[in-house]
């Protein structure tokens, strides 16, 4: 019996799912091997894919930055400070 | 009566991130990006009687940004004013000896345009990831712009692995349809 895990055919979700990770090339040789096999006969995740991979290279492109989270927090308790004397 | 509202309860978490990479594209480094952003908060809520609701929280508050950045280059600028007074290097006494690189006109910088056109497509995105829900944007900034790893978001927000897969792709969806209207 196959289990899950060997499965060959895998589902949209599931086709989904290993396109996000190999987004971030958190997917390995195996999942790589049955995104792209369903991708071969499944036209809607082949649009996902598409736009999925544009995304990535945007955000690379665009340099975009944003603050840590420790030092957002920081900046937040600053602010909170500040905020309450000036309410009073 | 006004279109927009000021709630400064919520500046942190909606603007933050949209006026550091406004900033940080122009300054280039961290902490005075930080700190430029710090100080617009502050003097936002100070001269907060002076919003009237024309132009959105945004907006105005990144007008106040502009001004901060434009003092730091002035007091970075006078700064050296001073220091080059002191050198004295360009007297008109004598042709030997003149700085003549610093006659010459800076060369063409080549990449100006495509900096002007990333810094615009980075606020584009801090827009779109603005319309996600708190949560969905906060793990998505860890993920996708700060790169943290999987595991250390997961210990940090005390969620499950596939609980994040659900968010980010959730997330990515919502992105790439907001960039696809807005951008392209």
């Amino acid at each position: 019996m196959m289990n899950k895990k060997n499965k060959i055919f895998i589902s949209c979700d599931e086709a989904n799912h290993k396109c996000d990770k190999s987004q971030y090339d958190e997917a390995s040789f195996w999942d790589k091997f049955k995104l792209t096999l369903h991708l071969l006969y499944c036209h809607a995740c082949r649009k996902y894919s598409k736009n999925n991979a544009k995304l990535t290279k945007i955000i690379e492109k665009s340099e975009v930055e944003c603050l840590d989270i420790k030092d957002k927090q920081n900046m937040k308790d600053c602010f909170e400070k500040e905020l309450k004397q000036h309410q009073n | 009566m006004p279109k927009h509202h000021i709630d400064p309860n919520k500046w942190i978490d909606s603007y933050s991130d949209y006026l550091f990479n406004y900033t940080i594209t122009r300054v280039k480094d961290r902490d005075t990006a930080q700190d430029l952003v710090q100080d617009t908060f502050f003097a936002g809520l100070k001269s907060m009687k002076n919003f009237k609701g024309e132009a959105s929280e945004r907006t105005w508050l990144i007008s106040i940004l502009k001004r901060k950045i434009i003092d730091h280059y002035r007091k970075i600028n006078s700064n050296k004013g001073k220091a080059e007074v002191r050198i004295n290097y360009n007297s008109d006494s004598e042709d030997e000896g003149d700085w003549l690189e610093e006659r010459v006109a800076d060369p063409f910088d080549k990449t100006a345009e495509d900096n002007l056109e990333n810094t615009e497509l980075g606020l584009a995105i801090h827009k779109c990831i603005g319309e996600l829900p708190k949560k969905q944007a906060q793990i998505f900034k860890m993920k996708t712009i700060l790169g943290y790893e999987t595991e250390a978001i997961c210990n940090e927000l005390n969620i499950t692995a596939s609980n994040l897969w659900v968010i980010i792709h959730r997330a990515r969806t919502t992105v790439a349809a907001c960039l696809e209207k807005n951008w392209f």
